[in-house]
């Protein structure tokens, strides 16, 4: 039996309310938290459970955690990253519906351990369900004394808000997330100095992912050990992770951190429909290298993933089949990101329109062998390291693995001046 | 809120202002309830005017421009009067992969308009929209505050009759 401690108590379009989240043994993490442990033993427990970031850039929680300046004088804010918006993405949004009160625990835990007295939910707006069920949570928790003053008689206090966005990729960039909850534009922040130290209205702030935040009340009930032998490999926890595309049973699933690509395809999402083959996948979202047959049995983890030259991220995969053209697959991608590109910085704002043109070109017939060295050249110029947040970087992973991998695809339409698979209907 | 404040706003109600002003006693600085300011507008009109943009200006102590600048970032704050109804269809990658394209067709067929227009008789505003975060169960669209998930083209004209 495998152990789910994420989704185990989740029932299907079920919302736990605080009586069924206590009765399964919720917020015991909370009260040992702050009945037997100091804010920097939680920090150090999470470090050593090498629990990594569940939004995508699997950084150390427990080390994000330990910039956070104990001795300074002032308010100090605690922020729950849910603008889950990387397209191909569902998984947040079944721990925000299904059991709201195992994030608020996971987020007071939090709180405690950097000592933030003021926290935030920044929550898509889309997800019109997991902002009803947040509201009503945070209301229990209030009256069960779990939040408010004087939380279970320890003199730890903490407040929670609900703010519902009004959309933007940007907003899920955390320091673009700082901008947006301060009433501005969501473009990103230089760093440093990073938000640990000048945050939210410049004041010290963690923003973590909704799944990474409602792991930390199991790590505190039951220790680093056991979360890391949760994991298959060296990156601690179960995952959710997620297919979607022409699979026959498209979903997500809470599963050892590891399982292999052929595992998530062929057993969980049931394998492809019936008539479509499998020829790649980005492995977590929209802004993530694809990988191929090649790779079917690399363990998904972040380690493993970044080694096949691809990463984690969201750890939810979106197929490409046999029937969709690579081309026009990218070329949704890249008009995704060109759209969502907040135009702050140059290489960005005017590269990302013009890789969207060029694809489209291809798609059209009208493309040409410069075309493709234009794509290479701006899947270089718009790397890491060329532009102001990770945006263009990102949305230059797709591409680039594309161009690796499905290169004759390209050369086709440049040759026969068509999209031989005839994707489009405009 | 005092007199000369109230008579110099336009059009602003007064619910609308006392739940701004609600919202100003959450923020440590006033600015930092302008996206709730517009969402409180929106929320009672469909959409955010000039005028509106003026009036949030003058009670959050900004200038025009600076609200706007915000109002015009967030694709979800409309500037442009919008109808009675909103329509906002998946645009991303694995609705795409499993019909959007028809789905799009469709819905341009049945109600007559194309992205960011308005039917005649203001009933629908048809919009496409980045991921909605269910891609098992892909295409999806939103009807206002509705889900819909795996949808084909055969099915928008039940969906849309329930919305009058």
């Amino acid at each position: 039996m495998i152990e789910t401690p994420l989704t185990g108590n989740i029932k299907p379009g079920v919302s736990l309310d605080i009586k069924a989240y206590e009765a399964a043994g919720g917020y015991q993490g909370l009260r040992k938290a702050l009945q037997q442990m100091t804010p920097p033993e939680v920090t150090t427990l999470v470090k050593e459970s090498n629990l990594r970031g569940r939004g995508g850039a699997g950084f150390s929680t427990g080390m994000k955690w330990s910039f956070v300046p104990m001795n300074v004088e002032g308010p100090k804010y605690l922020i729950c990253n849910a603008d889950e918006m990387e397209p191909g993405t569902f998984k947040d949004r079944w721990l925000l519906e299904g059991n709201p009160h195992q994030l608020l625990e996971g987020m007071i835990i939090s709180a405690y351990a950097i000592q933030a007295t003021t926290s935030f939910v920044f929550l898509r707006w889309a997800y019109k369900k997991a902002a009803q069920e947040i509201r009503r949570a945070i209301a229990e928790a209030h009256a069960a004394g779990y939040l408010g003053q004087n939380i279970l008689g320890t003199g730890f206090h903490l407040d929670m808000h609900l703010h519902t966005g009004v959309g933007r990729y940007m907003c899920g960039e955390e320091t673009a997330l700082l901008n947006s909850l301060e009433g501005k534009r969501a473009v990103p922040r230089a760093k440093p100095p990073f938000p640990q130290i000048s945050g939210l209205f410049g004041k010290p702030t963690i923003v973590n992912n909704v799944e990474t935040l409602c792991f930390i009340p199991h790590i505190v009930n039951k220790g680093a050990a056991w979360f890391q032998s949760l994991s298959r490999t060296g990156d601690g926890g179960t995952k959710i992770y997620g297919v979607s595309g022409r699979v026959n049973k498209p979903g997500a699933w809470e599963l050892p951190m590891g399982v292999t690509m052929r595992e998530l395809i062929e057993e969980h999402a049931g394998g492809m429909q019936h008539g479509y083959n499998f020829r790649g996948a980005l492995p977590g979202g929209a802004s993530t290298d694809f990988l191929t047959t090649a790779h079917m049995d690399v363990p998904m983890d972040f380690t493993s993933v970044a080694a096949a030259g691809s990463r984690l991220g969201t750890g939810t995969m979106v197929v490409l089949d046999d029937h969709t053209c690579p081309v026009g697959f990218v070329h949704n991608l890249e008009h995704f990101f060109a759209q969502e590109s907040c135009g702050f910085c140059t290489p960005c704002r005017e590269g990302l329109p013009w890789t969207e043109k060029i694809l489209y070109a291809l798609e059209r017939g009208e493309g040409t062998e410069a075309d493709l060295e234009q794509l290479d050249l701006h899947t270089r110029l718009l790397g890491p390291g060329n532009t102001f947040c990770a945006l263009a970087p990102g949305a230059m992973e797709p591409l680039q693995s594309a161009l690796k991998y499905f290169r004759e695809d390209f050369e086709q339409h440049v040759h026969e001046k068509k999209c031989p698979y005839g994707n489009y209907t405009h | 809120m005092n007199k000369l404040l109230t008579d110099f706003l336009y059009m602003l109600t007064q619910t609308e202002i006392s739940k701004i002003e609600h919202e100003l006693q959450q923020v440590p600085v006033k600015k930092a309830a302008v996206i709730e300011a517009l969402k409180i507008v929106q929320e009672e009109r469909r959409w955010v005017s000039d005028e509106n943009v003026d009036d949030i200006a003058a009670l959050l102590g900004m200038s025009a421009d600076e609200v706007d600048s915000v109002a015009t970032f967030y694709n979800l704050i409309f500037r442009r009067p919008v109808g009675r109804h909103v329509i906002l269809v998946c645009d991303s990658i694995s609705c795409w992969v499993m019909g959007y394209e028809d789905l799009k067709q469709g819905l341009m067929d049945h109600l007559q308009i194309r992205y960011g227009q308005t039917t005649a008789d203001g009933r629908f505003t048809l919009l496409p929209n980045a991921c909605l975060g269910c891609c098992d169960h892909a295409p999806a669209l939103m009807v206002d505050n509705d889900l819909y998930q795996d949808i084909t083209p055969v099915m928008i004209k039940d969906i849309l009759a329930k919305y009058k």
